[in-house]
C-alpha cells in the first residue's frame, strides 16, 4: 500500500509544484528566448536530483530507521498541515486563489522590462527558470525523499514525481500558455491530507504508538482529516444573504 | 553573516511558515506522547492513536481561527 501512496501522493504534490515552475519557465522563454531558459531548467533539475541522491539513501544509513520515522513524520505533518491550513483559507476566502494567468502576465512584464544581457547567455532566463524549477521543486523532492526514506524505496516516490513533470510539461506546451484550469487549490487541499496522515502514522509510530489495523490507519486518519477538513471549510466560508450580501464568517 | 541568517529564514519558512503555533503544536503533543508511553505508562501506546489525530484537528482548527481573527 505504502507503494501506492508514495506513488500517488508525489505524483499529484509534483503536479501543483510543477504547474507553478511551468508558468515561471513559460514566461521567461517566451520573453527572453528559450536556449538560455532551458539551461536553467537543466541546471535546477540536476540541482535537485543531486540533493535526492546525497539526502536520501545517505540519510537511511546514518540514522536508525526509528527516529529516522519520528523526524520524517514530524516534518511532514507539519508540512502537510500547511498544505492544509493554505488550502481551506483559499477556500474560505481568507487568502486569494493562486492564479497562474495573472503570475504569467506579471512575469512577463517584468522580463519584458529587464534588460538584455550581452553574449550568448541570457542570464535573466537563466536565473528565473532555474529559481522557478529549484524553488517549486524543493517541496517535491522533500516529500520524495520522506516517503522514499519510510517506505525503505525511492522509486515509487520518484516514478509520481517525474510522471507528474513529463505530465504537466507536456500539456502545458501543448496548450502553449499558463495552466490556470488546473484545479491547483483542490490538488493542494488531497496532498495536505495525504501528507498529514502519513506524518500523524509515522511520527506516532516512532514515537511508540501502536496503531490499530497497522498501515489500515492510513486511510482511517485520511477519512478523518478529509472530514474535518470538508466541516472547516464549511463553516469557515463567509455566508451570504439571498442580496449577495456577506452576512458572517461562521 | 547575512547568508547564515538567510539560510535559516529560507527553511524556517518552507517548513514552519506563517503557522508557528501549528509546528510548536504538534512538536510538543509528539515529545508528550513520547514521554508519556515511556515514562509513564504503556496503555498511552493504545489510546495515544486517538488522541495524536485529535490534537491535530484542534491545532488545525485553532490556526484557522487564529488566521480568520487575523485576517477580519
Amino acid at each position: 500500500m505504502h507503494a501506492w501512496i508514495g506513488f500517488f501522493s508525489s505524483f499529484l504534490a509534483s503536479a501543483v509544484e510543477v504547474v507553478e515552475a511551468v508558468t515561471l519557465v513559460l514566461a521567461a522563454g517566451v520573453t527572453r528566448g528559450w536556449r538560455s531558459t532551458w539551461i536553467g531548467v537543466l541546471a535546477a533539475t540536476l540541482t535537485l536530483v543531486a540533493l535526492v541522491v546525497v539526502f536520501g539513501p545517505g540519510l537511511q544509513t546514518l540514522i536508525p530507521l526509528d527516529a529516522l520515522r519520528v523526524v520524517i513524520g514530524t516534518l511532514l505533518l507539519i508540512f502537510g498541515l500547511q498544505w492544509l491550513r493554505k488550502a481551506i483559507m483559499r477556500y474560505t476566502g481568507m487568502k486569494a486563489l493562486h492564479d497562474e494567468t495573472l503570475i504569467y502576465q506579471r512575469e512577463v512584464n517584468e522580463l519584458r522590462t529587464a534588460p538584455g544581457t550581452a553574449g550568448t547567455m541570457d542570464w535573466t532566463a537563466f536565473t528565473v527558470a532555474y529559481k522557478g524549477v529549484l524553488l517549486e521543486g524543493l517541496e517535491v523532492i522533500f516529500i520524495v525523499i520522506t516517503f522514499g526514506l519510510t517506505a525503505g524505496d525511492m522509486t515509487p516516490a520518484l516514478l509520481g514525481a517525474g510522471a507528474a513533470a513529463v505530465l504537466v510539461t507536456a500539456i502545458a506546451f501543448a496548450v502553449r500558455g499558463p495552466m490556470s484550469r488546473v484545479p491547483e487549490n483542490t490538488l493542494k487541499f488531497v496532498v495536505g491530507l495525504m501528507l498529514t496522515a502519513f506524518g500523524t502514522f509515522w511520527a506516532g509510530e516512532g514515537v511508540g504508538l501502536n496503531w490499530p489495523g497497522a498501515d489500515w490507519a492510513i486511510l482511517a486518519l485520511l477519512a478523518v482529516y478529509a472530514v474535518v477538513g470538508g466541516l472547516l471549510i464549511v463553516l469557515l466560508r463567509p455566508r451570504v444573504a439571498p442580496g449577495g450580501k456577506v452576512v458572517s464568517q461562521a | 553573516m547575512k547568508y547564515i541568517v538567510g539560510f535559516f529564514a529560507f527553511w524556517y519558512d518552507f517548513i514552519v511558515g506563517d503557522a508557528w503555533e501549528v509546528a510548536a503544536g504538534v512538536i510538543l503533543s509528539l515529545l508528550a506522547l513520547y514521554l508519556g508511553i515511556h515514562f509513564l505508562t504503556a496503555g498511552v501506546r493504545d489510546y495515544g492513536a486517538i488522541l495524536l489525530p485529535l490534537v491535530i484537528v484542534v491545532l488545525l482548527s485553532y490556526s484557522l481561527w487564529r488566521a480568520r481573527g487575523a485576517t477580519k
